[in-house]
């Protein structure tokens, strides 16, 4: 047993955490019947890969290449490989992963799990709609091979199917061609929400990716900086020197907080003019890796992250009540992001994304007043037809699951009645 | 034909400092890989996997018995036929529990056997060839285990001790050659073989910086690497503790 924690820090229970060396060893270990989660890299947020008192199969050595097809771009690989190895392989190649969120430090079997989506939802949908196939292992031994055109049922409730599915394998990925590392991004800052949405849908051609930060303590209007990149041809120019930090220890209180979420957010709206530039793939889509253990900076008791999404025909009112609550409340963090996904239809029973905009806020723990924030938010999402995404969350109560998830009755025959985490048994009650 | 690339050898390519150590070689440039395993299907797992990483390599993978000293000499005489190698590195091993081999002389004699007696042979086989050819690098994993025995698992310790001897002769041998031999001293490292230490809670080093250093160690010489570093300086201080102070040390 040791202490595990999911992105979030709100827990370190103790795990029985056991390693999947390859296949045959995970038949196995899955055999002995005791009720488990498949666990990646713990990137997630909540409780969606924990399992306290429980067993955890580690997937970290599930971390081969298996093939890659160079002219068709499609590569087959185990579960536990990172999304930055794939990246990293593949794009001197050539090509590179469509959908990617916005840490590269996850698994493809974590990212099949959750469906995971990226700034390019409006172009290329969610990760799962670059499956071709998935090798699934359940708890009795069997292997179901699935993919978008064979069982498409079970390929259906696995993509987003938070692991209940099955132990995921192995996945063979569409990957999309791409020119090269570079990108040109612009920054535009936005005076309020309504400015937002017309960027937004002025960028949904023409611009691969967009993504806003929002000011959610400065401003009552919403103000932020939206940004939109696509990838470039540039003339060769050598590979940024990228420095990494890491946060050294963990400190006694949450360093975001009123004192210094204020001055952080006015300072970083009005030090950014708009703007163009290039930039590296990495470093425009995955900031944050490079600050190892950033979470940290939340203290002791850890952090939410709420991120709901809200249908296109409401999502400007709904956002203008969600942040109106926040703003009032004085809580939220930094780490603030508006975006809006496109029309396209996720696959998964239980995949996040739908058509609408999407508002994702890390919260530090502050208890109670943080959880009554949310059941605030809650009923905004509720009343406007949305849902609160799964990946992030660690409080969500099951009546807003049920009515944000409504797929959620035909997935139930699909679980692996062997597995379980702390999410399945709070939401559906298994 | 004759190739050009670097010509490695890797015994016990499943282990996995090896691979990583392999994952490492191909990504500086393309190699003649030739990995042995116990068990095919896992070393052609291993072999799939470098494959993708980099295509320009030539990867072989090949099944043998670490067991039995014909195996051995067989299967280096096949590998050596094509041409000595750059570097070997005999990576192979596998960490028993103490008190199971305290109370089972055959799981205790088949632990000296599998991290010491079949290294040894190993390299003893590779050394005739590579003498020969009058070039290259045998590299192979002791531990920092085998520096001084201790309660908590001498057995291990003792087979690696043998190892880390039987280098120290090998380097004798061929003091003054173009031949080294490097003896590589990872200390506890999170890998599979360690699962059950790390479920106790042991701090455990990342196999990937474990296996940049030994790939670095080599490419620059030198007898003895201790991976990470400061293990070096830890066993120098364990290794001289008088036994009236290091006896009474629950370690």
């Amino acid at each position: 047993m040791r202490p595990v924690s999911s992105w979030g820090r709100l827990n370190a229970d103790p795990h029985e955490v056991v390693n999947l060396r390859d296949t045959n060893a995970a038949i196995s270990v899955l055999s002995e019947r005791r009720p488990g989660i498949a666990l990646g890299m713990a990137r997630s947020y909540g409780d969606v890969c924990l399992n306290p008192g429980g067993i955890l199969w580690n997937t970290k050595g599930l971390d081969h290449f298996v093939h890659f097809d160079e002219r068709l771009g499609r590569l087959r690989c185990e579960a536990g490989v990172l999304v930055r190895d794939i990246q990293r392989l593949t794009v001197p190649r050539g090509w590179m992963l469509a959908v990617t969120p916005g840490t590269q430090l996850i698994t493809v079997g974590g990212a099949v799990a959750n469906d995971v989506h990226g700034k390019n939802h409006h172009v290329h949908g969610s990760f799962g709609d670059h499956v071709r196939w998935l090798k699934l292992l359940r708890t009795d031994g069997e292997i179901i091979e699935c993919g978008p055109a064979d069982r498409t049922d079970w390929f259906a409730a696995t993509i987003g199917g938070m692991g209940l599915t099955g132990v995921v394998l192995e996945a063979e990925l569409q990957l999309r061609p791409v020119i090269g590392p570079w990108m040109q991004a612009e920054t535009l800052p936005y005076e309020n929400l309504d400015e937002f949405f017309t960027l937004a849908d002025a960028s949904e051609q023409g611009w691969e990716h967009t993504v806003s930060w929002i000011d959610c303590i400065g401003s009552k209007e919403g103000r932020g900086l939206f940004m939109r990149a696509n990838h470039a041809k540039t003339q060769a120019r050598p590979e940024p020197c990228v420095r990494s930090f890491a946060m050294p220890v963990v400190p006694p209180v949450s360093l975001v907080n009123g004192l210094t979420l204020r001055p952080f957010n006015t300072a970083y709206f009005h030090l950014h003019k708009a703007s163009t530039t290039i930039v590296h793939y990495e470093a425009f889509s995955y900031p944050l890796d490079n600050v190892r253990d950033w979470n940290r900076l939340y203290g002791p008791r850890g952090f939410y992250q709420y991120q709901s999404v809200v249908p296109r025909q409401v999502q400007r009112d709904a956002s203008k009540a969600m942040l109106n609550e926040i703003t009032r409340s004085g809580e939220g963090s930094f780490l603030a992001v508006l975006k809006t996904f496109g029309h396209r239809l996720s696959l998964g029973m239980l995949s996040f994304p739908m058509p609408g905009a999407t508002l994702a806020l890390d919260f530090p723990n502050r208890g109670d007043r943080t959880l009554a924030l949310f059941s605030r938010l809650d009923a905004i999402v509720s009343e406007a037809g949305g849902r609160v995404y799964c990946a992030k969350d660690a409080r969500m109560p099951r009546t807003l699951f049920e009515t944000g998830y409504p797929r959620l009755a035909e997935f139930l025959p699909y679980r692996d009645p062997g597995i379980s985490s702390a999410m399945s048994r709070r939401l559906m009650g298994s | 034909m004759i190739s050009v690339n670097r010509k490695i050898v890797v015994i016990g390519a499943t282990s996995s400092i090896a691979e990583h150590c392999a994952r490492d070689w191909v990504k500086a440039g393309n190699a003649d890989l030739v990995l042995v395993g116990r068990d095919l299907q896992r070393t052609e797992r291993v072999a799939a996997d470098l494959r993708v990483r980099s295509p320009s390599s030539r990867i072989q993978a090949i099944q043998a018995d670490f067991a039995e000293a014909k195996a051995i000499a067989d299967v280096v005489q096949t590998i050596v036929a094509q041409g000595s190698p750059d570097v070997v590195l005999i990576a192979h091993g596998s960490l028993p529990d103490q008190d199971a081999c305290q109370q089972s002389l055959a799981l205790a004699g088949n632990a000296l056997q599998v991290n010491g007696v079949s290294p040894v042979l190993f390299a003893e086989a590779f050394a005739s060839s590579m003498g020969l050819a009058g070039r290259g690098t045998i590299a192979i994993i002791g531990s920092v285990a085998g520096d001084r025995g201790r309660k908590s698992n001498y057995v291990y310790g003792a087979a690696k001790g043998l190892v880390s001897r039987y280098a120290e002769g090998l380097q004798h041998r061929f003091a003054g050659t173009g031949v080294s031999i490097v003896v590589i001293k990872p200390g506890p490292t999170d890998t599979p073989m360690t699962a059950a230490l790390k479920a106790r809670g042991a701090r455990l080093a990342p196999v990937e910086d474990v296996a940049h250093s030994i790939v670095k160690g080599i490419n620059q010489g030198g007898s003895t690497i201790y991976v990470p570093g400061k293990w070096r300086w830890i066993m120098l201080i364990i290794r001289h503790l008088p036994a009236f102070v290091f006896n009474k040390l629950n370690i």
